[in-house]
């Protein structure tokens, strides 16, 4: 076999392609995380009886695979009327997925706003909301960005999962072209080599942005 | 302005403050002193709603702050009708806690234009006039992390006052700080005192200030008011040997 330059130049423009879906997955998928994390880590802070099953919730999605919770969104609920396309379900399946993880670190984050601060909101009377959007959120959420820009990296390299519904990614992509030709070491070299590309150099803005803000 | 009618506060199975009564009158500085873990500071928290009693009921302005009505009997407060009558008071903590998050100026102008419904620039112009009298005017566009700690009890003075509060709390204002910038927080204090009518209610260590400040103090021992008089008599002449104890610990420790 060995390595063929002009195959490579040829399936690379098609690879990109699929890296912008894989891009677009990430970012959509990290925008539903970060909202509905923020929002269960807010439901976890509720009455108890809220908080009881909202962390139910979080430890069942987190000891079931996230495969699995693909197949289910794309393959079960159908069974009862939902149908949802597979661009849709992955975003889906990696945003309720990784809310699971963010959730919590929105707690630590939380958690580590002094109580000064609460006390000072409440003699000052600040209403609730007001307390949590002006006061304990702008606190909490730069000291968690690094530990949430580590579950966007790692959710980057999860979407390949994705190509198990079909979701031409870039790794879905690799695999088309690699069929059609009988060679896979090009296209897979170089999908791997373009995680590299950006994960590397996220890991590294990440742990910048750590020194700068601590942690928590 | 201020009514304890028989509260009761505990901890679990600690009983911190049992079956206290006291008023303060309006415009009256009272101090209150005694050991740590006496319930000075829980008083100061349950008049501010940072913690609940147990029994007996707390009236500030003549409104109650512990109870409502509903449907003709009395309940406990709510979350809303206790920020209604507390909106009337203010509290300056031991540590600051000044919003890291904000400006000077946003620390100043959050409360009155949220909570009081002040117009932006009503907001500033109390902002900039309460800054000029704790002496940091200057300081307006700056982070509270950049000032040193008297200048942050002082933004936290400015902003507590910012509300107009009709009752000021002083919670160990000075302990945190370095001893030379107490007493510039102290004078501060004092010309507040003398300059406005706000009922303030103090716990603090400083036994020089609170004679100076005072009208009235009373000393704390095991959650109960032991004794209740002016400043010239009870640093003069204390009638109960647990005062004379404890002030001879404090002013042997100075």
């Amino acid at each position: 076999m060995g390595w063929n330059w002009s195959f490579a130049a040829d399936v690379f423009p098609i690879l990109l392609q699929g890296l912008v879906v894989t891009l677009q997955l990430t970012v959509l998928g990290s925008l539903a995380a970060f909202s509905l994390g923020l929002v269960l880590a807010l439901l976890l802070r509720g009455p108890r009886p809220v908080a009881v099953v909202v962390r139910g919730f979080i430890e069942f999605v987190r000891s079931t695979p996230l495969l699995v919770q693909v197949f289910f969104l794309f393959y079960v609920l159908p069974d009862i009327g939902i149908l949802i396309p597979a661009y849709w379900t992955g975003v889906i399946a990696l945003g309720l997925h990784y809310a699971t993880y963010t959730a919590d670190v929105y707690r630590a984050g939380i958690d580590a706003v002094p109580r000064g601060q609460w006390e000072a909101a409440t003699a000052l009377s600040l209403p609730r909301s007001r307390v949590w959007t002006g006061v304990v959120l702008p606190q909490a959420i730069p000291r968690v960005l690094p530990a949430l820009g580590n579950y966007v990296i790692s959710m980057f390299k999860e979407t390949p999962l994705l190509i198990a519904i079909g979701i031409l990614d870039i790794v879905g992509q690799a695999r088309e072209e690699g069929g059609r030709f009988f060679s896979y070491d090009e296209p897979y070299t170089i999908a791997g080599l373009l995680f590299l590309a950006l994960s590397y150099p996220a890991s590294l803005l990440v742990r910048r942005l750590e020194r700068r803000v601590g942690t928590v | 302005m201020i009514i304890f009618d028989g509260v009761e506060k505990r901890f679990g199975e600690n009983v911190v403050l049992s079956g206290l009564d006291f008023t303060v009158a309006p415009g009256e500085h009272v101090t209150l002193i005694g050991p740590s873990g006496s319930g000075k500071t829980t008083i100061l928290r349950l008049l501010m709603c940072l913690e609940s009693v147990n029994a007996g009921t707390i009236t500030v302005g003549g409104r109650c702050l512990t109870h409502m009505e509903k449907n003709g009997r009395q309940v406990p407060a709510d979350e809303k009708h206790s920020r209604e009558v507390r909106k009337r008071i203010g509290m300056v903590f031991q540590q600051f806690n000044l919003f890291p998050n904000m400006t000077v100026r946003g620390n100043l102008i959050e409360a009155p234009t949220r909570v009081l419904g002040l117009s932006k620039d009503e907001a500033n112009a109390r902002a900039k006039e309460l800054l000029d009298l704790v002496g940091l005017g200057e300081k307006i566009d700056e982070h509270p992390s950049r000032l040193s700690g008297g200048q942050q009890q002082r933004v936290a003075i400015a902003r507590a006052l910012a509300m107009r509060p009709d009752v000021l709390l002083l919670d160990e204002v000075t302990s945190a700080l370095d001893p030379e910038l107490v007493a510039g927080v102290l004078k501060l204090l004092h010309d507040i005192g003398e300059s406005t009518d706000i009922t303030i209610l103090c716990v603090t260590h400083e036994m020089g200030f609170a004679r100076d400040f005072s009208h009235r103090v009373m000393m704390f021992d095991g959650g109960q008011v032991i004794e209740d008089a002016p400043p010239s008599k009870l640093f003069s002449e204390p009638d109960h040997p647990r005062t004379k104890e404890f002030l001879k610990a404090v002013l042997d420790r100075g």
